[in-house]
């Protein structure tokens, strides 16, 4: 050993290797150093100071931020260190609503496994002071500022993986918070419920809404056929909740398990995968077949994605695959055509989904996901959930006799396994592209660029003579920055699939907590397994979706497919609910002019356009009948101002052009209300 | 524009012949205390007094050839206390407490050759001895005014003062002469500290910036003074604006930067407003901007405003401040010299230490180490407030002890109290007692007994002051200005807060003392920034100086210096009391009682510790304790 290159740890000599900060030199020699806010995918923040050592001759530094030098002498356990620790536990715990017993994280809370580790009985302060309000505004995700430690972890993971950053620090001292803008609630901001703040968070702070309650009722309702649809990324990793190694596959047990549980029918999402491959590869065959104009083609599986480019880029929902997610095909067939075929009406058959993600809960109650009043799918629990009601149960989960998936839902191919993984939707849309473009047979099946936690991979498939550019990215801020480049015409795709979770579906935020990276790795490697042992490894080879065609969607992209199978998209890129009424009609016929006062109107005179409106609605007489309303961007900032009359935009209406709106437009729409 | 050095030099001695052949000149102190004081109201009367004789006047420095009085706002003399202050040249005759019904004598006593105006001259408070010119006053006499030199004496607002004065002679010799290494190495060899707080040696941060490899650099002016009580800053960039960006320029010089920043809080309206005039002065006069003095050294500052946080005074925080984000520290390393503003190496210094930067070129360094001790050479402004008789702004030397501040700068403490103790370097700092009084003042000393220098706020206190209280005040004071950031500082403060309240308000506990000294370790060991580190300072040396004091209130619920109400007992001496009943009719609660004519008692139970019954006795026989 080169003495020049050595540091000691508690007196035993180590010899350097190139490690970035002291903390991974420590776990190296297996001292497992206690952290909060340390993560190795996140930027170094330096906050719950658990991580301390004492260095000979320099006092107590954080071993996360401090780099290694040769010759000191770390001490990891020395009364100083030891104070600062337990201190510092001791302080957390004084502030942190503890209630452990009726949290959602209870035993799988860092906060207390730390103090159970380092023994901590006795608080010597006060008690938390105050009961702040509970957030459970959105579909997914509910925060409780309660139990927050404000490690930031959800800070950095939003922002810095997820590049949103909905979630920041507010106010100073005692009364520091993590919260979205001006305190708004989740549902309020552009949050796309991902869900990833909650898989980072050591507490309860960030949980995922929990809906089994809602599930067990369906289950004792005798007059509901209650159908379960599984998703592949769910297989390799629910028997981690139950001591399996990482990316065990447990299929099998899975369904025998929510046979078990009461569900009449356990089908597979993955049959829905093959057939989101036979119409989203038609759509990419038909753009390619266009052009350049109408490239590249986004998948739409993933819902936080969507609305991450509902909220981020609605110049670039054109692009987007008008393929409804594999979860929302599902729903659509059961309910349109299974439910016939069972003599049932739609509104007695219950679809619950099974899904790694918590960004599925808020894309089943998407409204454009409902026919007559029925949802396509009615409830949607995460792995963790369904191993919440497998305990409930009493299920010995290991011991459960494998069953196989119900028919006709549960005829897979191995395409439609590997969406769990991201490039697994890539890699499924090439297999099937290749042959749709060259009536050939493809013999290799991998594409192994696509594969992998690099995150952005690009390749160049050569179709038949025509070169086809793909890019996959996996976490927000990885699309985020490909758009970017896109912008700039710096790159040119023709296909790109986006997973916002870093390593796709088998990382959802609704899967066990993983610790670190090995485990996502291990859930992949064991995603590929499964493909690779499935007999059938291609959509178009799924003979279950080709009598679906045949049945009742005709050929893919056919009209029938469109109405079940796809689905439109709608800019959310602005201010929505903070719209200002001036004017509040008394009568029953009535219609609604709204004024544009963004930016952009605002700069070309709309304030003046809305002062005409005022004195106009006056003058004609109709002041009882227009409700006038302040509006903030109509989304045609080129042409402004602007002004909506019911539901149309009307643009270009200057002040001195109000007055024959109101004698043309107004006075049609008050007419048509009296008809 | 002055485009060579040679051009500086010679406008340099016409301006200063102009300035020297001034036959008058009145300068009212604009300092923000006179300021706030009315000293703008005897500004525009003074003025008017001078234009109504008819006198030579100017309302600016007066031009060469020209004789006359010149009218100017000046910057802050210091002396805040007895503000608006007025100096009248020559002779340097200081008025002070000046009203604008003044205006006629004192202008009369200037152009008539009179003797000075003697009600408005300063009086020493203890020794009642009448001092007329500045330097023989006590409060100035045993000062060394060099940082401060030009604050007072010339109009802040106008560059021609500043080069008359010598400016910009310091960057002139280092552009035309020195090698920016020789520069650092000037500064370094001079033993420079910061004057911001910490004491690290100023020219080994300006060597790791310079040797930090990159294109692009930054220098920092750190203006965020924050500690209450504390504006030696303040008067630095009020008074002598143009003497901080000479310094920032040569550090721009030195460690090859092309851009500045002044981060100035937005409490600092008239530093902000006369830091704006100095930049621009200097941009249009090339003192500033592309191809200084025609040596092809390009250097820019900019003005930033702080929102008034309290932690963007450090450094990592004012950086992230700078750049939008929210002012919170991060771990160092990397520090600043390697990865500071965007991510750019950055120098970044307190305005003390950039104004003392010119001093040390013009000195030189060996003459500069001339002054102060070995290990902490130079001067050391300070805030002296509290409980003494001249309160103010002071520049002394390093070294100088505690006594000669107290007692012989600061004219001993009011009304014949009797000293206890300071605070010293504000929220960061501690106390010191009297058996410090004859420690030399420097960074180490002050280090090794508990306190530090901090940015210089120097509070004395007298017997009456409950040094619980003092911590308890700070600790609140921290609490409230900690970025959330570390669990040590946040939580941490927030519960030595709550001990500190429950000693003061009679509910301490016996378990407390124990748990208040090993929580102030932890929070010192743990906390990520200097806030955290130095936040319990007030605390551990009240615990090391004053622990009876400390444990007289939690285990005797007692107050000794009877500053804690919650912990007064006011109790009535049989043989005082006469029993007149008028502190029974006084009680609000009913809890004093007895017979006519016989000594009365006070029921403790009831009392609520108001003190009516104190102030109303005639007999003097009700006591506090």
């Amino acid at each position: 050993m080169n003495s020049e290159n050595m540091v000691y740890i508690d007196n035993q000599p180590v010899e350097l290797s190139g490690e970035q900060n002291i903390l991974t030199l420590v776990r190296k020699v297996g001292i497992e150093l206690p952290t909060f806010c340390y993560h190795s995918e996140l930027s170094i923040y330096g906050a719950c100071r658990m991580c301390v050592v004492e260095i000979e001759g320099r006092g107590i530094v954080a071993a996360c931020s401090t780099p290694p030098t040769p010759g000191i002498k770390i001490l990891t356990n020395s009364p100083r260190v030891q104070r600062v620790r337990r201190t510092v536990l001791e302080l957390l715990l004084a502030n942190h609503d503890r209630e452990c017993t009726t949290c959602e994280r209870s035993n799988n809370c860092k906060l207390q496994d730390l103090a159970k580790r380092f023994g901590v009985r006795d608080i010597r302060f006060g008690e938390r002071d105050v009961k702040l309000p509970i957030d459970d505004s959105g579909p997914s995700i509910v925060r409780d500022p309660n139990k927050c430690i404000l490690c930031g972890d959800c800070v950095r993971m939003c922002s810095e993986i997820q590049g949103i950053g909905i979630l920041n620090f507010a106010n100073r001292g005692f009364k520091v918070q993590v919260t979205p803008a001006f305190n708004k609630s989740l549902a309020e901001v552009d949050c796309v419920n991902c869900g990833q703040c909650s898989a980072v968070c050591p507490t309860g702070a960030l949980v995922v809404k929990s809906e089994t309650a809602k599930a067990w009722k369906a289950i004792h309702d005798n007059n509901k056929v209650v159908v379960a649809q599984v998703a592949p990324a769910v297989r390799v990793a629910l028997g981690e909740e139950f001591g399996t190694p990482a990316g065990e596959i447990v299929t099998g047990k899975a369904v025998s398990a929510l046979k078990k549980l009461g569900f009449d029918k356990v089908f597979d999402t993955c049959i829905a995968a093959d057939l989101t491959i036979m119409e989203e590869t038609t759509e990419l065959i038909d753009r390619l077949q266009k052009g350049e104009a109408d490239a590249p083609l986004f998948t739409s599986c993933c819902p936080a994605w969507v609305k991450y480019a509902e909220h981020n880029g609605s110049e670039l929902l054109k692009n987007l695959s008008t393929c409804r997610s594999p979860q929302q095909m599902f729903g659509s067939l059961v309910k349109r055509y299974w439910a016939k075929e069972l003599g049932k009406d739609p509104k007695d058959i219950f679809v619950i989904s099974i899904m790694p993600c918590t960004a599925k809960k808020y894309e089943a109650s998407r409204p454009e996901f409902e026919v007559e009043g029925v949802r396509d799918v009615d409830l949607v629990l995460t792995t963790q959930e369904l191993s919440q009601m497998i305990r409930e149960a009493g299920l010995d989960f290991n011991a459960l006799e494998p069953e196989a998936f119900d028919m006709p839902f549960g005829f897979t191919t191995g395409a439609g396994v590997i969406f769990g993984a991201t490039g697994g939707v890539m890699e499924a849309a090439l297999r099937a592209a290749y042959e749709m473009v060259t009536g050939d047979v493809l013999e290799q099946v991998n594409f192994e660029a696509v594969r992998g936690m690099a995150g952005l991979k690009e390749a160049a498939v050569n179709l038949k003579g025509k070169e086809v550019k793909i890019a996959v990215v996996h976490g927000l801020n990885n699309a985020k920055k490909l758009l970017e480049k896109l912008k700039t015409g710096e790159v040119k795709y023709d296909f790109v699939e986006v997973m916002a979770c870093p390593g796709g579906c088998i990382s959802g935020a609704g899967q066990p907590i993983a610790q670190n990276t090995e485990v996502k790795k291990a859930r992949a490697k064991s995603i590929y397994n499964a493909d690779k042992l499935s007999q059938l490894r291609k959509s178009q080879d799924n003979p279950v979706v080709a009598k679906f065609y045949e049945k009742w969607l005709q050929k893919p992209n056919s009209h029938e497919a469109h109405e079940t199978l796809h689905t439109h998209y709608t800019t959310r890129a602005r201010i929505s609910g903070e719209e200002i009424q001036l004017l509040n009609a008394e009568k029953e016929q009535k219609v609604d002019v709204a004024v544009c006062v963004g930016t952009c109107c605002y700069l070309k005179g709309s304030y003046d356009t809305l002062k005409e409106f005022m004195k106009e609605a006056e003058k004609s007489g109709l002041k009882d009948q227009i409700n006038l309303h302040a509006t903030f961007c109509l989304e045609n900032c080129e042409e402004g101002p602007s002004v909506r009359v019911n539901d149309e935009v009307i643009s270009g209406i200057t002040p001195d052009k109000v007055s024959s709106l109101i004698n043309t437009k107004v006075l049609d729409e008050l007419n048509a209300v009296k008809k | 524009m002055i485009d060579s050095r040679t051009k500086l030099d010679s406008l340099q001695s016409v301006w200063k012949a102009g300035y020297d052949k001034e036959k008058a000149r009145i300068l009212i102190c604009a300092g923000t205390g006179c300021i706030a004081n009315g000293s703008l109201k005897v500004y525009e009367a003074i003025k008017a007094e001078v234009e109504k004789r008819n006198a030579y006047v100017t309302v600016e420095m007066l031009l060469e050839g020209k004789e006359g009085t010149s009218v100017v706002t000046s910057g802050c003399h210091g002396f805040c206390e007895m503000g608006p202050l007025v100096r009248v040249e020559p002779g340097g005759i200081l008025y002070t407490r000046v009203k604008p019904e003044d205006a006629a004598d004192l202008v009369a006593a200037l152009m008539e050759g009179k003797e000075p105006v003697d009600r408005l001259l300063y009086r020493h408070p203890v020794t009642g001895a009448v001092y007329a010119e500045e330097h023989e006053i006590p409060f100035y006499h045993n000062q060394e005014r060099t940082v401060l030199g030009n604050c007072g004496v010339i109009d802040p607002e106008e560059l021609r003062e500043y080069i008359a004065k010598g400016g910009y002679q310091a960057l002139a010799k280092v552009i035309t002469e020195m090698k920016p290494a020789e520069v650092c190495q000037e500064i370094l060899k001079s033993g420079l500290r910061g004057r911001g707080g910490g004491g690290f040696p100023t020219g080994r941060k300006w060597e790791a910036t310079l040797m930090s490899p990159g294109d692009k650099k930054y220098v920092v002016c750190n203006g965020d003074e924050g500690d209450p009580g504390a504006f030696m800053d303040r008067s630095v960039m009020e008074g002598d604006p143009h003497k901080v960006l000479e310094g920032m320029a040569i550090a721009g010089f030195a460690v090859g930067a092309d851009e500045g920043y002044i981060y100035v809080r937005a409490e600092y309206p008239l530093a902000i407003q006369r830091l704006k005039k100095a930049v621009k002065e200097a941009l249009d006069n090339g003192l500033l901007g592309n191809n200084i003095l025609g040596t092809g050294f390009n250097f820019k500052i900019k003005i930033k405003e702080g929102a008034g946080a309290f932690v963007c005074g450090e450094e990592t925080a004012l950086i992230a401040s700078i750049e939008g984000e929210r002012g919170m520290p991060r771990p160092k390393p990397p520090f600043p010299a390697q990865s500071g503003l965007w991510g750019k190496p950055t120098l970044i210094n307190n305005v003390e230490t950039f104004a003392n930067v010119p001093i040390v070129i013009n000195r030189g360094a060996e003459a500069f180490r001339s002054i102060g001790t070995e290990k902490s050479p130079g001067t050391k402004t300070f805030a002296l407030t509290g409980q003494v008789a001249n309160t103010g702004l002071i520049e002394v030397p390093m070294g100088i002890t505690l006594r000669e501040i107290v007692f012989d700068i600061g004219g001993g403490l009011r009304d014949g109290k009797q000293f206890k103790a300071v605070q010293i370097g504000g929220p960061s700092g501690g106390c010191l007692t009297e058996k410090h009084l004859d420690m030399p003042l420097d960074f180490d000393s002050l280090l090794s007994a508990g306190a530090m220098i901090g940015s210089g706020g120097l509070v004395v206190m007298d017997q009456k002051t409950c040094m619980v209280e003092v911590a308890r005040y700070f600790m609140n004071f921290t609490q409230n200005e900690s970025c959330g950031k570390c669990v040590p500082c946040r939580e941490g403060t927030k519960r030595l807060l709550e001990i500190l309240e429950r000693a003061v308000n009679g509910e301490g506990r016996a378990e407390d003392v124990e748990i208040l000294e090993d929580l102030a370790e932890a929070v010192k060991d743990g906390s990520l920034c200097g806030l955290g580190k130095t936040a319990p300072n007030p605390v551990l040396t009240m615990l090391k100086y004053f622990k009876d004091e400390y444990i007289a209130h939690v285990i005797d619920k007692k107050c000794p210096s009877g500053e804690c109400k919650a912990l007064a007992a006011y109790a009535i001496d049989p043989e005082l009391c006469k029993g007149c009943t008028k502190c029974s009719k006084v009680c609000p609660v009913s809890a004093i009682s007895g017979e006519v004519r016989n000594p009365f008692v006070i029921d403790p139970e009831k009392c609520i510790k108001c003190g009516a019954c104190v102030s109303t006795c005639p007999f003097k026989a009700i006591k506090e304790g």
